[in-house]
């Protein structure tokens, strides 16, 4: 312990960014032009500083798996982005932003992170309304907001159902005009393997080329890793295919802090899974529980013959049906925030009320929304979402009720971060869902897209230079030190060891299974038997992989099965350090639920005497325990409370 | 459901490429396109072959990743919708599906179904963006938009960058894309300062790097996953010419 330092600055909360602004180290113009900064991932965060690095005059190199920077998995986010402009004059502020975020993680996330996060929210739209972002607007001209949960009022902007993809391209058209002018270099379908640390500083990684199979090596005076989360660990997930969690796990592997890993969102409305073959789960936009009642069938024999058929779920009256969220929770009723709708689904299911062929639904019914403002209106509002349902459910949701399921969304643990987002390898910054930092045991929805923009924009910015203030002196690395020529050699021999298993199941079989052991143990519902059952089930699976796995073809071409196994060989180990967390941590508190630790209701029982703290766990080789640290956490300007839906 | 599969396989942007056929069996029609060649890839790899490469990541219609000629149509028999999105119950028990790569010049094929799109990349890099940097920017309220321009200015970003509209059209143009970038920012107060700039330089590399003209057919629209309107490309000619002739003549 007293590893961890989080340069909280110093002076009133509401003063503390700015204190560090005008206080930190700056480095000039001359010397900015000689100082390489590495960037990974292009999604909001890692586009947005690599653009503003380069036009502060750093020289740039950035690394994304996919074949252009706009496809990154920000592009998928739909609701909207907060900020604490108060154009609607609904009483917002930037202290009531900081306030909502911090309740809404339950009182696991920083005060100082969070407040700096509500302070920058305005800026952020400043800056994307500049880029040419079209939000939607009002007929005078000037922007819409609309609410979100978690909020008493209206902050959030949006572009249609297509918020994340308007901001991030907003971010590429910055990143590009970088690259136009030579400042920023791109490197599409790059992977990276690993960290260079050179006499404990972050000075470079080794990439591989998804197209040729060709390491690289590539050295800075910084590195930033803005790779996104890792609820692909999962198997099923709202994440895109390729999103992973491999370059937070291969620097936990070099020394930097992982940070609450067990915190995971599991988001209440999803299109159900249907069958094995499936590869991924949809997000049905939260707005959705707007005017959707959640119901399954009050008694079991209803349940069972919808299951099979024999019954339709607009055969049963009113009498017949559960409105399981009206009943628990009367004063939030359906709008109770993601954790608590999606710990109810699963109870109901669990308990053999679930509906659609595989038990493992629930009914969002519009029924009486359209029965009270017609079908146009309901049209209007969400008849993008109710074409995309009945294109992937083929079902019509004006007729009969759509069937949701909760899914992994977000991942709000990740690697530990100071305050200047630096980990706790010096010289190794991370921004974005990479990091732990700012949404505590829950993220607020609309609120992703703000941290990701906050990191890039305007936090990183500034932050970065504090550091490299101090290596000024530091010609361009050279890439033949000892330590890439080591980097290089270790990722040879294991993709040589993974090409050489030679086995008998395919990449994916292992993954699903992963999937299952996560889903059923580690996921929406958690207890120590499980938890401790998992982890040797998880060292089995990962020996399995090992001794099994069946990889074609050489590392010298376009070889996904490889790309696969290199992410799932990682996955396997960061889900034994998820449970080990979950496992330590006694008490329920977001989302993290931990079946032991509930009120004789059924809510979650945070245990702030004990657990009001961030867990950073330290790698301490292959096959020994990861050391833990704790970062407690004050709270000196907010009141801690138990969050009540009822 | 059972299927034929005639795919386009090429080992390398060198390889000379040509079909191969497969049987799939036991489809559901609840899965989509991608996650059937999933199933097929799934046995590939346990035979020990090599499997079909093709791009895709959000699997929900927004990254613009996934392409596939299928059936000569650019992103299969549905309007409105990209590969992903499809459905098989699109398909007959016992059809013959053939699929190929986008084809055209400045895309070339890297491996089977996977090309290189990296030219639109380029042309953004020319000119498709609005020239401000980070911070020093005017409140977001500061300059009013007509909902009607910001709406279309919405309409026309909605471009996810897939390709489908160059797969699409006899000539490769990239007309509707670049249309589509051009018009967001014409559209848009804070974009109409360098909109004269914009306009040639996108026009310029786009002709440089071997796309071809249009020439009314208006394919491109048809096959937008995204109902791009090629009112945009008419929108980017206007601005075009404007700009040719308010040039000034020493350039």
């Amino acid at each position: 312990m007293g590893k961890l330092d989080s340069k909280i600055p110093q002076g009133p909360l509401a003063e503390k960014w700015s204190y560090y602004k005008s206080h930190q180290n700056l480095v000039n113009p001359a010397n900015k032009r000689r100082m390489d900064i590495i960037v990974v991932g292009t999604g909001l965060a890692g586009a947005a500083a690599a653009a503003s690095f380069g036009e502060l005059g750093f020289n740039v190199k950035v690394f994304g798996i996919h074949d252009s920077p706009r496809r990154a998995h920000s592009i998928a986010a739909q609701g909207g982005i907060n900020a604490a402009k108060n154009y609607p004059n609904d009483g917002d502020s930037i202290y009531r932003l900081f306030y909502d975020t911090i309740k809404g993680g339950d009182y696991r996330a920083r005060e100082a992170n969070v407040y700096r996060l509500a302070e920058v929210s305005n800026d952020i739209i400043d800056q994307c309304v500049a880029q040419g972002v079209p939000f939607a607007r009002e007929y005078g001209g000037l922007l819409d907001n609309r609410s979100f949960g978690g909020a008493q009022v209206s902050r959030t902007f949006y572009a249609r159902g297509q918020t994340g993809q308007q901001l991030l391209l907003g971010a590429y058209s910055a990143l590009s005009k970088e690259i136009g002018k030579g400042t920023v270099k791109m490197y599409p379908r790059s992977d990276m393997m690993d960290l260079v640390v050179v006499d404990g500083h972050a000075r470079g990684i080794i990439a591989r080329n998804i197209i040729t199979g060709k390491l690289e090596r590539h050295a800075a005076h910084a590195v930033v890793l803005a790779t996104g989360g890792y609820g692909n660990v999962f198997f099923l997930s709202t994440n895109a295919m390729t999103s992973n969690g491999s370059a937070v796990w291969k620097v936990y592997k070099k020394g930097a802090f992982f940070g609450n890993p067990c915190f995971t969102q599991i988001h209440p409305t999803c299109i159900p899974v249907a069958g094995d073959y499936q590869s991924k789960l949809t997000l049905m936009s939260e707005s959705l529980r707007n005017d959707g009642r959640i119901w399954v069938p009050k008694y079991a024999e209803d349940a069972e013959k919808i299951r099979k058929g024999q019954l339709k779920p607009t055969d049963l009256g009113e009498d017949r049906r559960d409105y399981y969220l009206e009943r628990r929770y009367p004063a939030f009723g359906n709008l109770v925030p993601r954790d608590v709708a999606s710990r109810a689904a699963k109870e109901r299911c669990d308990a053999g009320f679930g509906v659609g062929n595989t038990g493992l639904a629930v009914y969002l019914d519009f029924a009486d929304a359209i029965k009270r403002l017609g079908k146009h209106v309901i049209e209007a509002r969400y008849g993008n979402l109710f074409q995309m349902y009945e294109k992937i459910v083929d079902d019509n949701p004006y007729e009969t009720p759509m069937m949701i399921y909760p899914a992994v969304h977000y991942t709000m643990g990740g690697i530990w971060v100071d305050y200047e987002l630096q980990s706790t390898i010096p010289g190794l910054f991370v921004a974005g869902e990479a990091n732990f930092s700012d949404h505590g045991a829950n993220r607020l929805g609309a609120s992703a897209l703000m941290q990701g923009l906050s990191d890039g924009y305007f936090v990183l910015p500034y932050t970065i230079q504090n550091y490299l203030a101090g290596h000024i002196h530091e010609p361009h690395f050279k890439t033949d030190l000892p330590e890439f020529e080591q980097a290089e050699m270790n990722v040879r021999e294991t993709i040589h060891r993974l090409l050489s298993v030679k086995g008998t199941k395919t990449v994916d079989t292992f993954h699903r299974k992963l999937g299952h052991i996560m889903w059923d143990y580690v996921g929406m519902a958690r207890n120590k038997e499980g938890l401790q059952k998992a982890i040797p089930m998880l060292r089995q699976l990962r020996e399995e992989f090992w001794k099994d796995v069946k990889i074609p073809g050489t590392n010298e071409m376009v070889n996904t099965e490889l790309e696969k196994a290199l992410r799932v060989a990682d996955f396997l180990e960061l889900g034994e350090l998820m449970a080990r967390d979950a496992l330590h941590r006694e008490e329920s508190c977001g989302g993290h639920f931990r079946e032991e630790y509930q009120t004789p209701d059924g809510e979650a029982l945070r245990d702030d005497a004990n657990f009001a703290y961030v867990a950073a766990w330290e790698y301490q080789g292959e096959n020994a325990e990861p050391l833990m640290h704790k970062e407690p956490l004050a709270f000196e300007y907010i009141e801690v409370k138990q969050r009540n839906y009822k | 459901m059972d299927l034929t599969l005639k795919i386009w396989r090429q080992a390398s942007a060198n390889d000379k490429g040509r079909f191969v056929s497969y049987k799939v069996n036991n489809v559901s029609a609840d899965s989509s396109f991608l996650e059937m060649l999933d199933v097929l890839n799934e046995d590939l790899v346990i035979k020990g072959e090599d499997p079909v490469a093709f791009d895709h990541d959000c699997r929900e219609g927004i990254c613009g990743a996934c392409s596939l000629y299928i059936n000569g149509r650019p992103h299969g028999p549905d309007r409105g919708i990209t590969t992903c999105q499809m459905h098989m119950r699109h398909f007959k028990d016992g059809e013959t599906i053939t699929i190929e790569p986008w084809r055209a010049k400045p895309f070339p094929v890297i491996k089977d179904l996977m090309v290189d799109r990296s030219a639109f990349d380029k042309i953004i890099q020319a000119g498709g963006f609005i020239s401000v940097r980070t911070g020093g920017v005017p409140d977001a309220n500061a300059i009013p938009i007509p909902k009607r321009d910001a709406d279309l200015a919405m309409d026309a970003a909605a471009c996810i960058g897939c390709g489908a509209c160059v797969a699409a059209c006899k000539n490769a143009s990239a007309m509707l894309f670049v249309a589509a970038k051009v018009s967001q920012f014409a559209l848009l107060p804070q974009g109409r300062v360098e909109a004269k700039e914009r306009v040639q330089k996108m026009v310029a590399k786009m002709d440089e790097l071997g796309f071809g003209n249009c020439t009314n057919t208006y394919a491109c629209e048809a096959e937008c996953p995204k109902e791009i309107s090629v009112a945009n490309i008419a929108r980017m000619n206007r601005e075009f010419l404007v700009a040719k002739v308010a040039a000034p003549k020493d350039k």
